[in-house]
């Protein structure tokens, strides 16, 4: 099913029944954080594991769905699918915008540029009347689904979370396993052969720098609806960093990576907080040892291992 | 700090066990309730709440506790990282999960906001002594939140108004270009005009990044003023206050901090802050009963003494329990909003804010002090940092409870 391989559809079934089973043993919440995160870091591994573009500045996508979905939850009385596709049309609106820009050039110098509009936008969120500077937007209701069912319980929250985070994982793997996908790995791996083929090496970066900032946003609209706030933090720059390292830890170029490795990070911030500082130590050392040890990330490295493609 | 956070763990768990182990066979039924510090402990606000603002905690309930050994407290916390997030995430869990019935603390305004909007939700009660933003008691105001110690509007109006009665009558504002700076600046010239004073100009900063306020800090020299007003927080404040000694301002012109706090000029030192004017509605060494506080205090954390947020922790939990206790502990368990009540309800009397009250809108009522800092030569020892330079009377120091727009207010 959807050009799944072996192990991937079992993966997949895991992963689902994972979902369904976990809200009995864990705190919902944190599961639907878990999800929102997860959502983000495969949007962002979209970029860098299949076409090798290094985004410094995805906070920027994800904040700003965060900050539209609330808003327009909020002040404007969307209904949350509303609220958040409003969110994930402006980021893909943003996402064209810096991609235009940022697409021109390659590696370490694309990612400066991503990294500069980001803290653009950064700037502007501290100055923008609608964000509420510092104090961020809070008090986002949950609302009623279609203008019907209430999501104020949190299983229903999850439901919804658990719906949108599947559909978005099917649909990265869809186009990471299209033509389209094909093209793109083609560039990831040799760009001016793509470019002798006679493939638009450009339009395709843009379009897939755009549908990744589009579904950033969506987990960044999702995310702000579970908490009921949007704040600077979404947007600023440590958020970039953090998705980053989310997919570096599962596996950059993995389907199942990004997942695991928001896992990982969402439960050390959550289970480590009682610990004060040392929240902040643990995870860089796990960022250390990560990249010494199994440079490929966890299911990357396993991956590896045992040949399969994950 | 490794260490004091080691012993201090220690420590709590010693009182917890020795509590746990002597009240287990006295009585089986026994109420308990449980308090939930969310708190900066890695952070830039650690030394003004974090590992402070347990331990003032757990001060308050042993105290408590001694008195009226029906009662069973137990103490979680937890770092909120400066994240509304991870903040909200966090009191979500403690509410449905761990049965936290108080949390307190909250030392960061997007913080505070988030976690009030979730006691307000759950009906649990949440009493911000960290957070600065007056809005806790104004537009986002609710039935289960109190705000303790200070807010913008009384650190504005006691450095405004209280600066210019003592001579300061002319100000220049170093301002941080984004809506908080904007909003201290125009409050703090409102009380400065209001007491007959003026403000002779301002310059904005750009934030966040700014380092180098040098060339800020010579326009401030070049208007004259007596006072140059700091309408920034965090890094900005210490930067501006580290320059502006290093280009001798601070020998023309008063400083005026406006979120300036113990824990910062104990930090930065009494060479580089001598002369610095701030506000604080706590210091430990204001009368006997402060210093009684503090040297309760103390040991407990290596000899510091307590910053007023810390002093606000012990001050509010001391206050909750009271209220517990007189409309009975599984009463308040049950019902946040009610306990909110009774808290408003009964008189607040303890060593470090004195006698108070709390209005309706959640604000909780005490004078507010103006300070300036000692020259290493005045001061006696560690930690003898301020003098008083006025006192605002509580009815004075805060909000008019009519301009506020908190919902809650009848009209």
């Amino acid at each position: 099913m959807m050009g799944f391989s072996r192990p991937q559809n079992i993966a997949f079934w895991v992963m689902v029944a994972a979902i369904m089973i976990a809200p009995a043993i864990l705190y919902p919440v944190f599961l639907m954080k878990v999800m929102c995160f997860a959502l983000f870091a495969c949007a962002f591994n979209l970029l860098i594991g299949y076409v090798g573009l290094g985004s410094f500045g995805h906070a920027a996508f994800f904040g700003m769905g965060a900050y539209i979905t609330a808003h327009t939850a909020k002040v404007w009385g969307l209904t949350p699918e509303l609220a958040i596709l409003a969110g994930g049309t402006v980021a893909a609106g943003l996402g064209l915008v810096f991609g235009w820009l940022a697409i021109r050039r390659q590696g370490i110098y694309f990612a400066m540029i991503t990294l500069a509009l980001a803290q653009m936008n950064y700037f502007l969120c501290t100055q923008w009347e609608f964000t509420g500077g510092e104090d961020g937007i809070q008090g986002v209701p949950r609302g009623y689904l279609f203008g019907i069912i209430s999501l104020k319980s949190d299983l229903a929250m999850y439901g919804v979370v658990a719906v949108i985070f599947v559909a978005g994982f099917l649909l990265i793997h869809r186009i990471v396993h299209s033509p389209f996908g094909q093209v793109l790995k083609a560039i990831r791996e040799n760009e001016p052969r793509a470019t002798s083929l006679g493939y638009r090496v450009d339009d395709y970066k843009l379009m897939v720098f755009v549908l990744s900032a589009a579904i950033a946003g969506i987990a960044g609209g999702l995310k702000s609806l579970v908490f009921g706030i949007a704040t600077l933090t979404d947007v600023n720059f440590p958020m970039s960093g953090e998705v980053i390292l989310m997919a570096l830890l599962g596996g950059m170029g993995t389907i199942f990576g990004p997942v695991v490795g928001a896992a990982i990070v969402i439960a050390m911030q959550n289970y480590l907080a009682p610990f004060g500082a040392w929240v902040t130590v643990t995870q860089g050392v796990v960022f250390v040892v990560c990249v010494l040890a199994f440079r490929r990330g966890l299911v990357g490295e396993l991956a590896a291992r045992r040949r399969l493609s994950l | 700090m490794r260490l004091s956070r080691r012993s201090l763990l220690a420590s709590a768990a010693a009182v917890g066990g020795t509590a746990a182990l002597a009240a287990r066979p006295a009585r089986a039924q026994q109420a308990t309730l449980k308090v939930g510090v969310l708190t900066d402990m890695s952070g830039p606000y650690q030394d003004l709440a974090g590992p402070g603002s347990i331990a003032a905690t757990q001060m308050a309930i042993a105290e408590f506790t001694a008195a009226n050994p029906g009662l069973r407290v137990e103490v979680v916390s937890a770092d909120h990282q400066n994240r509304a997030d991870v903040a909200a995430g966090t009191a979500r869990q403690w509410i449905d999960r761990d049965g936290v019935d108080l949390i307190i603390d909250l030392s960061n305004s997007a913080v505070a906001l988030a976690v009030s909007g979730i006691g307000r939700e759950k009906n649990k009660a949440v009493v911000a002594t960290g957070a600065a933003t007056s809005d806790l008691s104004g537009r986002a105001c609710n039935a289960n939140t109190i705000h303790w110690v200070y807010d913008t509007y009384m650190l504005a109006k006691s450095t405004g108004g209280a600066m210019v009665k003592a001579g300061g009558d002319s100000w220049f504002f170093l301002t941080a270009d984004y809506a908080f700076g904007h909003a201290l600046e125009r409050d703090v010239s409102e009380f400065v005009r209001n007491s007959g004073g003026r403000v002779v100009g301002s310059v904005r900063t750009p934030f966040p990044g700014t380092t180098d306020f040098s060339s800020f800090l010579i326009q401030a020299q070049a208007s004259r003023a007596k006072v140059l007003g700091l309408a920034n927080a965090g890094t900005d404040t210490i930067n501006c206050i580290k320059q502006a000694k290093e280009f001798g301002i601070s020998r023309s012109m008063k400083v005026a901090g406006l979120l300036v706090f113990l824990s910062d000029v104990h930090a930065l030192g009494l060479d580089v802050c001598q002369g610095l004017v701030l506000s604080e509605s706590f210091y430990w060494d204001l009368n006997d009963r402060t210093r009684a506080f503090s040297s309760r205090y103390s040991p407990r954390m290596q000899g510091k003494r307590p910053s007023m947020v810390q002093a606000g922790n012990y001050s509010c939990v001391l206050h909750y329990l009271k209220a517990a206790k007189e409309m009975g502990y599984a009463q308040a368990k049950a019902d946040g909003a009610a306990t909110i009540a009774m808290m408003k309800k009964i008189q607040a009397d303890d060593d470090c804010f004195g006698a108070g009250a709390i209005r309706e809108d959640g604000r909780k009522i005490h004078p507010a002090y103006l300070f300036e800092v000692k020259a290493p030569s005045e001061s006696k020892g560690a930690y003898d940092y301020y003098k008083v330079l006025g006192t605002t009377p509580g009815d004075e120091a805060f909000r008019p409870i009519a301009a506020g727009g908190c919902s809650l207010v009848r009209s």
